[in-house]
Protein backbone atom coordinates (compact mmCIF):
# COMPACT_ATOMS: atom_id res chain seq x y z
CA UNK A 1 0.00 0.00 0.00
CA UNK A 2 1.46 3.34 -0.92
CA UNK A 3 1.71 6.21 1.52
CA UNK A 4 0.14 9.48 0.49
CA UNK A 5 1.99 12.26 2.26
CA UNK A 6 0.93 15.86 2.62
CA UNK A 7 3.65 18.34 3.59
CA UNK A 8 2.70 21.81 4.79
CA UNK A 9 5.03 24.33 3.16
CA UNK A 10 6.71 26.94 5.32
CA UNK A 11 7.36 30.16 3.45
CA UNK A 12 7.43 33.94 3.78
CA UNK A 13 5.10 34.70 0.89
CA UNK A 14 7.95 34.99 -1.61
CA UNK A 15 10.20 31.98 -1.02
CA UNK A 16 9.95 28.48 0.35
CA UNK A 17 11.74 27.98 3.67
CA UNK A 18 14.51 25.34 3.40
CA UNK A 19 12.76 23.36 6.16
CA UNK A 20 10.20 22.23 3.59
CA UNK A 21 12.84 20.53 1.42
CA UNK A 22 14.00 18.66 4.53
CA UNK A 23 10.47 17.46 5.17
CA UNK A 24 10.45 16.12 1.60
CA UNK A 25 13.56 14.03 2.36
CA UNK A 26 11.93 12.67 5.51
CA UNK A 27 8.74 11.89 3.57
CA UNK A 28 10.72 10.17 0.81
CA UNK A 29 12.14 7.78 3.44
CA UNK A 30 8.63 6.42 4.00
CA UNK A 31 8.14 3.34 1.78
CA UNK A 32 6.16 3.93 -1.43
CA UNK A 33 5.74 7.62 -0.69
CA UNK A 34 3.66 9.80 -2.95
CA UNK A 35 4.44 13.35 -1.86
CA UNK A 36 2.20 16.40 -2.10
CA UNK A 37 3.11 19.85 -0.82
CA UNK A 38 0.40 22.31 0.14
CA UNK A 39 1.29 25.98 -0.23
CA UNK A 40 -1.17 28.21 1.60
CA UNK A 41 -0.67 31.87 0.77
CA UNK A 42 -2.47 35.02 -0.30
CA UNK A 43 -0.79 34.51 -3.67
CA UNK A 44 0.87 31.14 -3.97
CA UNK A 45 2.37 31.02 -7.48
CA UNK A 46 5.99 31.89 -6.68
CA UNK A 47 6.30 29.61 -3.66
CA UNK A 48 4.34 26.84 -5.40
CA UNK A 49 6.78 26.80 -8.29
CA UNK A 50 9.70 26.44 -5.86
CA UNK A 51 7.88 23.57 -4.16
CA UNK A 52 7.18 21.93 -7.52
CA UNK A 53 10.90 21.93 -8.30
CA UNK A 54 11.77 19.74 -5.32
CA UNK A 55 12.72 16.22 -6.41
CA UNK A 56 10.35 13.54 -5.19
CA UNK A 57 7.30 15.79 -5.06
CA UNK A 58 4.47 14.76 -7.36
CA UNK A 59 1.80 17.33 -6.60
CA UNK A 60 1.64 20.87 -5.27
CA UNK A 61 -1.64 22.24 -3.99
CA UNK A 62 -1.90 26.02 -4.02
CA UNK A 63 -4.45 27.28 -1.51
CA UNK A 64 -5.00 30.98 -1.96
CA UNK A 65 -6.94 32.98 0.60
CA UNK A 66 -6.50 36.54 1.92
CA UNK A 67 -6.19 35.15 5.47
CA UNK A 68 -3.06 33.27 4.37
CA UNK A 69 -1.06 36.48 3.94
CA UNK A 70 0.38 35.64 7.37
CA UNK A 71 0.41 31.98 8.25
CA UNK A 72 -1.24 31.69 11.66
CA UNK A 73 -1.98 28.32 13.22
CA UNK A 74 -5.55 29.25 14.09
CA UNK A 75 -6.48 30.17 10.52
CA UNK A 76 -4.29 27.67 8.70
CA UNK A 77 -5.07 24.54 10.72
CA UNK A 78 -8.72 24.20 9.59
CA UNK A 79 -7.60 24.49 5.96
CA UNK A 80 -4.95 21.79 6.35
CA UNK A 81 -7.36 19.55 8.25
CA UNK A 82 -9.90 19.95 5.45
CA UNK A 83 -7.33 18.83 2.88
CA UNK A 84 -5.95 15.95 4.97
CA UNK A 85 -8.72 13.41 4.31
CA UNK A 86 -7.11 11.31 1.56
CA UNK A 87 -3.59 11.43 3.01
CA UNK A 88 -1.97 8.80 5.22
CA UNK A 89 0.64 11.22 6.64
CA UNK A 90 0.55 14.98 7.27
CA UNK A 91 3.97 16.47 7.97
CA UNK A 92 5.36 19.89 8.79
CA UNK A 93 8.79 21.10 9.88
CA UNK A 94 9.75 21.19 13.54
CA UNK A 95 10.38 24.92 13.32
CA UNK A 96 8.36 27.43 15.33
CA UNK A 97 5.96 27.52 12.35
CA UNK A 98 5.37 23.77 12.35
CA UNK A 99 5.45 23.38 16.13
CA UNK A 100 2.71 25.98 16.41
CA UNK A 101 0.58 24.64 13.57
CA UNK A 102 0.78 20.86 13.46
CA UNK A 103 -0.65 19.98 16.91
CA UNK A 104 -3.66 22.14 16.07
CA UNK A 105 -4.07 20.18 12.83
CA UNK A 106 -3.64 16.89 14.69
CA UNK A 107 -6.31 17.78 17.24
CA UNK A 108 -8.77 18.77 14.49
CA UNK A 109 -8.12 15.37 12.89
CA UNK A 110 -8.41 13.58 16.27
CA UNK A 111 -4.94 12.13 15.66
CA UNK A 112 -1.99 11.99 18.04
CA UNK A 113 1.13 13.78 16.81
CA UNK A 114 4.68 12.49 16.54
CA UNK A 115 6.97 15.48 17.21
CA UNK A 116 10.54 15.90 15.95
CA UNK A 117 10.80 12.84 13.71
CA UNK A 118 14.55 12.16 13.34
CA UNK A 119 14.37 8.82 11.50
CA UNK A 120 11.81 6.80 9.58
CA UNK A 121 11.75 3.05 10.22
CA UNK A 122 8.54 2.28 8.34
CA UNK A 123 5.29 4.00 7.38
CA UNK A 124 4.12 3.56 10.96
CA UNK A 125 7.37 3.55 12.97
CA UNK A 126 9.54 6.58 13.70
CA UNK A 127 12.35 7.63 16.00
CA UNK A 128 12.37 10.88 17.95
CA UNK A 129 14.49 12.49 20.68
CA UNK A 130 13.13 13.08 24.19
CA UNK A 131 14.63 14.57 27.36
CA UNK A 132 16.58 17.18 25.40
CA UNK A 133 18.01 14.47 23.18
CA UNK A 134 19.29 12.39 26.10
CA UNK A 135 17.12 9.47 25.01
CA UNK A 136 15.72 8.33 21.68
CA UNK A 137 12.31 6.68 21.56
CA UNK A 138 10.89 4.56 18.76
CA UNK A 139 7.20 5.38 18.34
CA UNK A 140 4.74 3.20 16.50
CA UNK A 141 1.16 3.81 15.41
CA UNK A 142 -1.36 1.16 14.38
CA UNK A 143 -1.34 0.24 10.70
CA UNK A 144 -3.96 2.29 8.90
CA UNK A 145 -3.95 5.12 11.45
CA UNK A 146 -3.27 8.58 10.09
CA UNK A 147 0.13 10.01 11.09
CA UNK A 148 0.59 13.69 11.90
CA UNK A 149 4.16 14.65 12.59
CA UNK A 150 6.79 17.33 12.71
CA UNK A 151 10.17 16.71 11.11
CA UNK A 152 13.37 17.46 12.99
CA UNK A 153 15.05 19.42 10.21
CA UNK A 154 18.60 18.89 11.51
CA UNK A 155 18.20 15.14 10.86
CA UNK A 156 17.53 15.40 7.13
CA UNK A 157 19.31 16.90 4.13
CA UNK A 158 17.30 19.17 1.89
CA UNK A 159 15.75 17.44 -1.13
CA UNK A 160 17.44 18.35 -4.40
CA UNK A 161 15.79 20.57 -6.98
CA UNK A 162 15.18 19.69 -10.60
CA UNK A 163 11.76 18.10 -10.19
CA UNK A 164 8.66 19.25 -11.99
CA UNK A 165 5.54 18.47 -10.02
CA UNK A 166 2.13 19.53 -11.22
CA UNK A 167 0.75 22.63 -9.49
CA UNK A 168 -2.98 22.83 -9.04
CA UNK A 169 -5.15 25.32 -7.24
CA UNK A 170 -7.17 23.80 -4.45
CA UNK A 171 -10.23 25.30 -2.87
CA UNK A 172 -10.78 24.47 0.73
CA UNK A 173 -14.07 24.17 2.48
CA UNK A 174 -13.13 25.36 5.96
CA UNK A 175 -14.41 27.95 8.37
CA UNK A 176 -11.59 30.39 9.02
CA UNK A 177 -11.82 32.05 12.44
CA UNK A 178 -11.29 35.79 12.94
CA UNK A 179 -10.31 35.53 16.61
CA UNK A 180 -6.55 35.60 15.97
CA UNK A 181 -4.91 38.52 14.18
CA UNK A 182 -1.37 39.15 13.02
CA UNK A 183 0.06 42.44 14.30
CA UNK A 184 3.74 42.50 13.42
CA UNK A 185 6.98 40.58 13.17
CA UNK A 186 10.38 42.01 13.97
CA UNK A 187 12.34 41.72 10.77
CA UNK A 188 15.95 41.53 11.90
CA UNK A 189 17.36 41.53 8.39
CA UNK A 190 20.97 40.59 8.05
CA UNK A 191 23.29 39.73 5.19
CA UNK A 192 24.69 36.80 7.13
CA UNK A 193 23.76 33.21 6.34
CA UNK A 194 20.64 31.88 8.02
CA UNK A 195 21.40 30.13 11.30
CA UNK A 196 19.25 27.11 10.53
CA UNK A 197 20.82 26.31 7.19
CA UNK A 198 24.34 27.74 7.41
CA UNK A 199 27.22 25.33 6.88
CA UNK A 200 29.31 27.27 9.42
CA UNK A 201 28.11 28.75 12.70
CA UNK A 202 30.01 30.86 15.23
CA UNK A 203 28.20 30.88 18.54
CA UNK A 204 28.77 32.89 21.71
CA UNK A 205 27.95 32.45 25.38
CA UNK A 206 27.83 34.40 28.57
CA UNK A 207 31.61 34.72 28.71
CA UNK A 208 31.37 37.41 26.02
CA UNK A 209 30.26 39.65 28.87
CA UNK A 210 28.26 42.30 27.02
CA UNK A 211 26.22 42.93 23.89
CA UNK A 212 29.03 45.13 22.57
CA UNK A 213 31.65 42.44 23.07
CA UNK A 214 29.32 39.85 21.51
CA UNK A 215 28.93 42.03 18.41
CA UNK A 216 32.56 43.05 18.17
CA UNK A 217 34.15 39.68 18.91
CA UNK A 218 31.80 37.24 17.20
CA UNK A 219 30.55 39.08 14.17
CA UNK A 220 34.01 39.84 12.85
CA UNK A 221 35.00 36.19 13.04
CA UNK A 222 31.66 35.10 11.56
CA UNK A 223 32.18 37.46 8.62
CA UNK A 224 35.66 36.09 8.01
CA UNK A 225 34.24 32.57 7.88
CA UNK A 226 31.02 33.41 6.05
CA UNK A 227 29.30 31.93 9.08
CA UNK A 228 25.95 32.45 10.73
CA UNK A 229 25.92 33.69 14.33
CA UNK A 230 24.33 31.74 17.17
CA UNK A 231 24.11 32.16 20.93
CA UNK A 232 23.60 30.17 24.10
CA UNK A 233 20.50 30.68 26.20
CA UNK A 234 22.61 32.46 28.82
CA UNK A 235 23.81 34.99 26.25
CA UNK A 236 20.26 35.63 25.02
CA UNK A 237 18.89 35.88 28.56
CA UNK A 238 21.61 38.41 29.38
CA UNK A 239 20.58 40.49 26.37
CA UNK A 240 23.81 40.01 24.41
CA UNK A 241 21.98 38.54 21.42
CA UNK A 242 18.38 38.45 20.13
CA UNK A 243 16.20 35.39 20.79
CA UNK A 244 16.26 34.17 17.19
CA UNK A 245 19.94 33.33 17.60
CA UNK A 246 19.40 30.90 20.48
CA UNK A 247 20.66 27.38 19.85
CA UNK A 248 19.47 24.48 22.02
CA UNK A 249 16.57 22.44 23.32
CA UNK A 250 14.23 25.39 23.33
CA UNK A 251 15.90 27.37 20.57
CA UNK A 252 17.14 26.19 17.20
CA UNK A 253 18.42 22.69 16.53
CA UNK A 254 21.11 22.97 13.88
CA UNK A 255 23.45 20.71 11.92
CA UNK A 256 26.22 22.81 10.37
CA UNK A 257 29.47 21.38 8.97
CA UNK A 258 31.41 23.52 11.46
CA UNK A 259 30.18 24.83 14.81
CA UNK A 260 32.48 27.08 16.83
CA UNK A 261 31.33 27.52 20.43
CA UNK A 262 32.99 30.52 22.03
CA UNK A 263 32.68 31.11 25.75
CA UNK A 264 29.86 28.55 25.97
CA UNK A 265 30.11 26.13 28.91
CA UNK A 266 27.86 23.55 27.24
CA UNK A 267 24.73 22.90 29.30
CA UNK A 268 22.86 19.76 28.20
CA UNK A 269 20.10 22.01 26.85
CA UNK A 270 22.62 23.73 24.56
CA UNK A 271 24.36 20.52 23.46
CA UNK A 272 21.06 19.07 22.25
CA UNK A 273 20.95 21.84 19.66
CA UNK A 274 24.34 21.04 18.14
CA UNK A 275 24.64 17.24 18.35
CA UNK A 276 24.27 16.90 14.60
CA UNK A 277 27.03 19.35 13.76
CA UNK A 278 29.77 17.57 11.81
CA UNK A 279 32.65 19.24 13.63
CA UNK A 280 32.36 21.09 16.93
CA UNK A 281 35.11 23.48 18.01
CA UNK A 282 35.10 24.82 21.57
CA UNK A 283 37.01 27.81 22.84
CA UNK A 284 36.67 28.33 26.57
CA UNK A 285 38.90 29.42 29.42
CA UNK A 286 37.57 26.65 31.68
CA UNK A 287 39.23 23.41 30.60
CA UNK A 288 36.67 21.44 32.62
CA UNK A 289 33.64 22.94 30.83
CA UNK A 290 31.21 20.25 29.57
CA UNK A 291 31.45 21.63 26.03
CA UNK A 292 34.83 19.90 25.75
CA UNK A 293 33.09 16.52 26.24
CA UNK A 294 31.48 16.87 22.82
CA UNK A 295 33.99 19.10 21.04
CA UNK A 296 36.05 17.56 18.24
CA UNK A 297 38.63 20.27 18.68
CA UNK A 298 39.07 22.14 21.94
CA UNK A 299 41.14 25.19 22.77
CA UNK A 300 41.46 26.31 26.39
CA UNK A 301 42.23 29.98 26.74
CA UNK A 302 41.04 33.56 26.84
CA UNK A 303 38.64 34.14 23.99
CA UNK A 304 39.45 37.85 23.91
CA UNK A 305 43.00 36.96 22.91
CA UNK A 306 42.22 33.91 20.78
CA UNK A 307 39.49 35.39 18.58
CA UNK A 308 41.49 38.40 17.30
CA UNK A 309 44.39 36.02 16.67
CA UNK A 310 42.07 33.67 14.74
CA UNK A 311 40.76 36.56 12.69
CA UNK A 312 44.31 37.61 11.85
CA UNK A 313 45.25 34.06 10.81
CA UNK A 314 42.11 33.67 8.70
CA UNK A 315 42.69 37.02 7.07
CA UNK A 316 45.96 35.85 5.56
CA UNK B 1 -15.16 35.39 38.57
CA UNK B 2 -12.19 36.14 36.30
CA UNK B 3 -10.13 32.98 36.42
CA UNK B 4 -6.88 31.82 34.91
CA UNK B 5 -6.24 28.10 34.55
CA UNK B 6 -2.60 26.99 34.60
CA UNK B 7 -1.58 23.45 33.64
CA UNK B 8 1.52 21.97 35.23
CA UNK B 9 3.37 18.72 34.71
CA UNK B 10 5.54 16.78 37.15
CA UNK B 11 8.78 15.98 35.32
CA UNK B 12 12.28 14.74 36.03
CA UNK B 13 14.22 17.77 37.27
CA UNK B 14 16.19 19.51 34.54
CA UNK B 15 19.47 18.92 36.38
CA UNK B 16 19.11 15.13 36.50
CA UNK B 17 21.30 13.16 34.14
CA UNK B 18 18.90 10.99 32.15
CA UNK B 19 19.55 7.27 31.93
CA UNK B 20 17.72 4.75 29.79
CA UNK B 21 16.65 1.48 31.43
CA UNK B 22 18.81 -1.49 30.41
CA UNK B 23 15.76 -3.31 29.00
CA UNK B 24 14.97 -0.33 26.70
CA UNK B 25 11.50 0.00 28.23
CA UNK B 26 11.85 3.60 29.32
CA UNK B 27 13.88 6.20 31.16
CA UNK B 28 14.79 5.71 34.83
CA UNK B 29 12.48 7.90 36.89
CA UNK B 30 12.58 5.97 40.17
CA UNK B 31 14.56 7.70 42.90
CA UNK B 32 15.33 10.81 40.84
CA UNK B 33 14.38 14.36 41.74
CA UNK B 34 11.06 15.46 40.29
CA UNK B 35 9.98 19.06 39.77
CA UNK B 36 7.39 21.28 38.20
CA UNK B 37 8.18 21.53 34.48
CA UNK B 38 10.17 24.80 34.24
CA UNK B 39 8.00 26.24 31.47
CA UNK B 40 4.91 25.58 33.61
CA UNK B 41 6.45 27.49 36.50
CA UNK B 42 6.78 30.42 34.12
CA UNK B 43 3.11 29.93 33.18
CA UNK B 44 2.08 30.07 36.82
CA UNK B 45 4.26 33.11 37.50
CA UNK B 46 2.59 34.96 34.63
CA UNK B 47 -0.87 34.09 35.94
CA UNK B 48 0.07 35.29 39.41
CA UNK B 49 1.40 38.57 38.05
CA UNK B 50 -1.80 39.12 36.07
CA UNK B 51 -3.81 38.51 39.25
CA UNK B 52 -1.55 40.82 41.27
CA UNK B 53 -2.16 43.56 38.70
CA UNK B 54 -5.89 43.15 39.34
CA UNK B 55 -6.70 41.69 35.93
CA UNK B 56 -7.74 38.30 37.34
CA UNK B 57 -9.40 37.19 40.55
CA UNK B 58 -8.41 33.55 40.86
CA UNK B 59 -5.55 31.35 39.67
CA UNK B 60 -6.30 27.63 39.42
CA UNK B 61 -3.49 25.18 38.89
CA UNK B 62 -4.16 21.73 37.43
CA UNK B 63 -2.04 18.64 36.93
CA UNK B 64 -2.69 15.24 35.38
CA UNK B 65 -0.86 12.21 36.72
CA UNK B 66 -0.32 9.90 39.67
CA UNK B 67 -0.88 10.88 43.31
CA UNK B 68 2.71 12.15 43.53
CA UNK B 69 1.70 15.14 41.38
CA UNK B 70 0.14 16.60 44.49
CA UNK B 71 3.65 17.52 45.70
CA UNK B 72 4.13 19.74 42.67
CA UNK B 73 0.61 21.15 43.03
CA UNK B 74 1.43 22.09 46.64
CA UNK B 75 4.56 23.86 45.37
CA UNK B 76 2.34 25.83 43.01
CA UNK B 77 -0.08 26.67 45.81
CA UNK B 78 2.90 27.90 47.83
CA UNK B 79 3.94 30.07 44.89
CA UNK B 80 0.51 31.70 45.11
CA UNK B 81 -2.10 29.72 43.19
CA UNK B 82 -5.50 29.87 44.92
CA UNK B 83 -6.55 26.25 44.45
CA UNK B 84 -5.46 23.07 42.75
CA UNK B 85 -7.07 20.36 40.66
CA UNK B 86 -5.42 16.96 40.49
CA UNK B 87 -6.65 14.69 37.71
CA UNK B 88 -5.67 11.20 38.81
CA UNK B 89 -4.09 9.06 36.10
CA UNK B 90 -1.44 6.39 36.41
CA UNK B 91 -0.72 5.54 32.78
CA UNK B 92 0.82 7.44 29.91
CA UNK B 93 -1.19 10.55 29.09
CA UNK B 94 -0.66 11.56 25.48
CA UNK B 95 -0.92 15.28 24.69
CA UNK B 96 -4.25 14.87 22.90
CA UNK B 97 -5.69 13.16 25.98
CA UNK B 98 -4.22 15.87 28.21
CA UNK B 99 -5.87 18.47 25.98
CA UNK B 100 -9.24 16.69 26.28
CA UNK B 101 -8.90 16.62 30.07
CA UNK B 102 -7.96 20.30 30.16
CA UNK B 103 -10.95 21.09 27.96
CA UNK B 104 -13.20 19.45 30.59
CA UNK B 105 -11.57 21.60 33.27
CA UNK B 106 -12.07 24.67 31.08
CA UNK B 107 -15.77 23.86 30.70
CA UNK B 108 -16.04 23.44 34.46
CA UNK B 109 -14.07 26.52 35.53
CA UNK B 110 -14.75 28.92 32.63
CA UNK B 111 -11.35 30.67 32.69
CA UNK B 112 -10.76 33.70 30.46
CA UNK B 113 -7.17 32.56 29.99
CA UNK B 114 -5.35 29.23 30.02
CA UNK B 115 -1.57 29.39 30.38
CA UNK B 116 0.63 26.34 29.82
CA UNK B 117 4.34 25.80 29.33
CA UNK B 118 5.36 25.62 25.67
CA UNK B 119 6.72 22.11 26.17
CA UNK B 120 7.45 19.64 28.92
CA UNK B 121 11.15 18.89 29.26
CA UNK B 122 10.58 15.12 29.44
CA UNK B 123 8.69 14.29 26.24
CA UNK B 124 9.59 17.58 24.50
CA UNK B 125 6.33 17.26 22.55
CA UNK B 126 5.15 20.88 22.52
CA UNK B 127 1.59 19.91 21.62
CA UNK B 128 -0.87 20.20 24.50
CA UNK B 129 -1.59 23.94 24.39
CA UNK B 130 -2.16 23.98 20.65
CA UNK B 131 -4.40 20.90 20.87
CA UNK B 132 -6.46 22.42 23.69
CA UNK B 133 -6.93 25.61 21.66
CA UNK B 134 -8.10 23.54 18.66
CA UNK B 135 -10.58 21.47 20.67
CA UNK B 136 -11.84 24.60 22.49
CA UNK B 137 -12.02 26.44 19.14
CA UNK B 138 -10.22 29.38 20.68
CA UNK B 139 -7.04 31.33 19.78
CA UNK B 140 -3.57 30.14 20.66
CA UNK B 141 -0.50 32.26 21.25
CA UNK B 142 2.42 29.89 21.67
CA UNK B 143 6.03 30.54 22.78
CA UNK B 144 5.04 33.82 24.47
CA UNK B 145 7.70 36.23 25.69
CA UNK B 146 5.31 39.09 26.52
CA UNK B 147 1.61 39.16 27.38
CA UNK B 148 -0.45 42.33 27.53
CA UNK B 149 -4.14 42.09 28.42
CA UNK B 150 -6.51 44.75 27.15
CA UNK B 151 -10.16 44.14 28.02
CA UNK B 152 -11.44 41.17 26.06
CA UNK B 153 -8.24 40.91 24.00
CA UNK B 154 -4.63 40.00 24.57
CA UNK B 155 -1.57 41.15 22.69
CA UNK B 156 1.08 38.46 22.81
CA UNK B 157 4.68 38.66 21.62
CA UNK B 158 5.99 35.27 20.49
CA UNK B 159 9.54 34.01 20.07
CA UNK B 160 9.63 32.65 16.52
CA UNK B 161 12.47 31.60 14.23
CA UNK B 162 12.44 34.96 12.46
CA UNK B 163 12.56 36.98 15.68
CA UNK B 164 9.56 38.31 17.59
CA UNK B 165 6.01 38.07 16.29
CA UNK B 166 3.08 39.89 17.85
CA UNK B 167 -0.47 38.56 17.68
CA UNK B 168 -3.74 39.98 18.91
CA UNK B 169 -6.16 37.35 20.17
CA UNK B 170 -9.71 37.51 21.48
CA UNK B 171 -10.20 36.08 24.96
CA UNK B 172 -10.62 33.43 26.12
CA UNK B 173 -7.43 32.04 24.66
CA UNK B 174 -4.59 29.61 25.29
CA UNK B 175 -1.09 31.00 25.83
CA UNK B 176 2.04 28.85 26.04
CA UNK B 177 5.14 30.30 27.66
CA UNK B 178 8.69 30.66 26.46
CA UNK B 179 11.72 31.09 28.72
CA UNK B 180 11.99 34.84 28.73
CA UNK B 181 8.39 35.65 29.65
CA UNK B 182 9.33 36.08 33.29
CA UNK B 183 11.48 34.72 36.09
CA UNK B 184 9.42 32.66 38.52
CA UNK B 185 9.49 33.66 42.18
CA UNK B 186 11.01 31.55 44.91
CA UNK B 187 8.73 29.84 47.38
CA UNK B 188 9.07 31.10 50.96
CA UNK B 189 8.72 28.83 53.96
CA UNK B 190 5.60 30.51 55.45
CA UNK B 191 3.91 30.13 52.05
CA UNK B 192 4.60 26.39 52.12
CA UNK B 193 2.77 26.21 55.45
CA UNK B 194 -0.13 28.28 54.12
CA UNK B 195 -0.32 26.15 50.98
CA UNK B 196 -1.20 23.10 53.08
CA UNK B 197 -4.54 24.72 53.89
CA UNK B 198 -5.41 25.68 50.33
CA UNK B 199 -7.99 23.53 48.52
CA UNK B 200 -6.71 20.64 46.41
CA UNK B 201 -9.40 18.62 44.69
CA UNK B 202 -8.81 15.23 43.10
CA UNK B 203 -10.79 14.27 40.02
CA UNK B 204 -10.91 11.03 38.05
CA UNK B 205 -10.88 10.58 34.30
CA UNK B 206 -14.20 8.75 34.50
CA UNK B 207 -15.83 11.61 36.43
CA UNK B 208 -14.62 13.96 33.68
CA UNK B 209 -15.78 11.56 30.97
CA UNK B 210 -12.40 11.28 29.24
CA UNK B 211 -11.05 7.99 27.96
CA UNK B 212 -7.33 7.42 28.48
CA UNK B 213 -6.43 6.02 25.09
CA UNK B 214 -2.80 5.43 24.29
CA UNK B 215 -2.43 5.45 20.54
CA UNK B 216 1.31 5.87 20.19
CA UNK B 217 3.17 2.73 21.16
CA UNK B 218 6.56 3.52 22.70
CA UNK B 219 8.37 0.53 21.27
CA UNK B 220 11.88 1.08 22.58
CA UNK B 221 14.12 3.62 24.32
CA UNK B 222 17.82 4.04 23.60
CA UNK B 223 20.57 6.36 24.71
CA UNK B 224 21.65 8.76 21.97
CA UNK B 225 24.77 8.00 19.96
CA UNK B 226 27.82 9.46 21.73
CA UNK B 227 30.21 11.78 19.98
CA UNK B 228 33.81 10.65 20.06
CA UNK B 229 35.99 12.62 22.40
CA UNK B 230 38.06 15.07 20.42
CA UNK B 231 41.50 16.59 20.65
CA UNK B 232 42.84 19.70 22.35
CA UNK B 233 44.96 22.22 20.50
CA UNK B 234 47.30 24.69 22.18
CA UNK B 235 46.65 27.91 20.29
CA UNK B 236 44.83 29.67 17.48
CA UNK B 237 47.46 28.73 14.90
CA UNK B 238 47.15 25.03 15.68
CA UNK B 239 43.35 25.34 15.58
CA UNK B 240 43.46 26.85 12.10
CA UNK B 241 45.91 24.18 10.94
CA UNK B 242 43.69 21.41 12.33
CA UNK B 243 40.57 22.77 10.66
CA UNK B 244 42.44 23.14 7.37
CA UNK B 245 43.63 19.53 7.59
CA UNK B 246 40.00 18.44 8.08
CA UNK B 247 39.03 20.40 4.97
CA UNK B 248 36.85 22.74 6.99
CA UNK B 249 38.62 25.97 6.08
Amino acid sequence: MSSRILIVAEHDGAHLNPSTAKCVTCAAAIPDAEITIVVAAAQAAAVASEAAALKGVTHVLAVEHPSNAHLLAATLAPQIAALAGPFTHVLGPSTTFGKDLMPRVAALLDTPQISDIMAVESATRFRRPIYAGNAIVTVEVDAGAKVVGTVRTASFQAAATGGSAAVEKASVNAEIPAHTRFVSVSAAKSDRPDLQTASRVVSGGRALGSAEAFQKTLYGLADRLGAAVGASRAAVDAGYAPNELQVGQTGKIIAPELYIAIGISGAIQHLTGIKDARTIVAINKDGEAPIFEVADVGLVGDLFQIIPELERLLGN
Amino acid sequence: MKRILVGIKRVVDYNVRIRVKPDASGVITEGVKMSVNPFDEIALEEALRIKERGAAEEVIVASIGPADCQQQLRTCLAMGADRALHVQSDGIVEPLVAARILLKLVEREQPFLVILGKQAIDDDNSQTGQMLAALWQRPQATFASKVQLDGDKARVTREVDAGLETLEVDLPAVITTDLRLNEPRYVKLPDIMKAKKKPLETLTLSSLGVEQRQRLKLARFEPPPQRQKGIKVKDAAELVATLKSKGLL
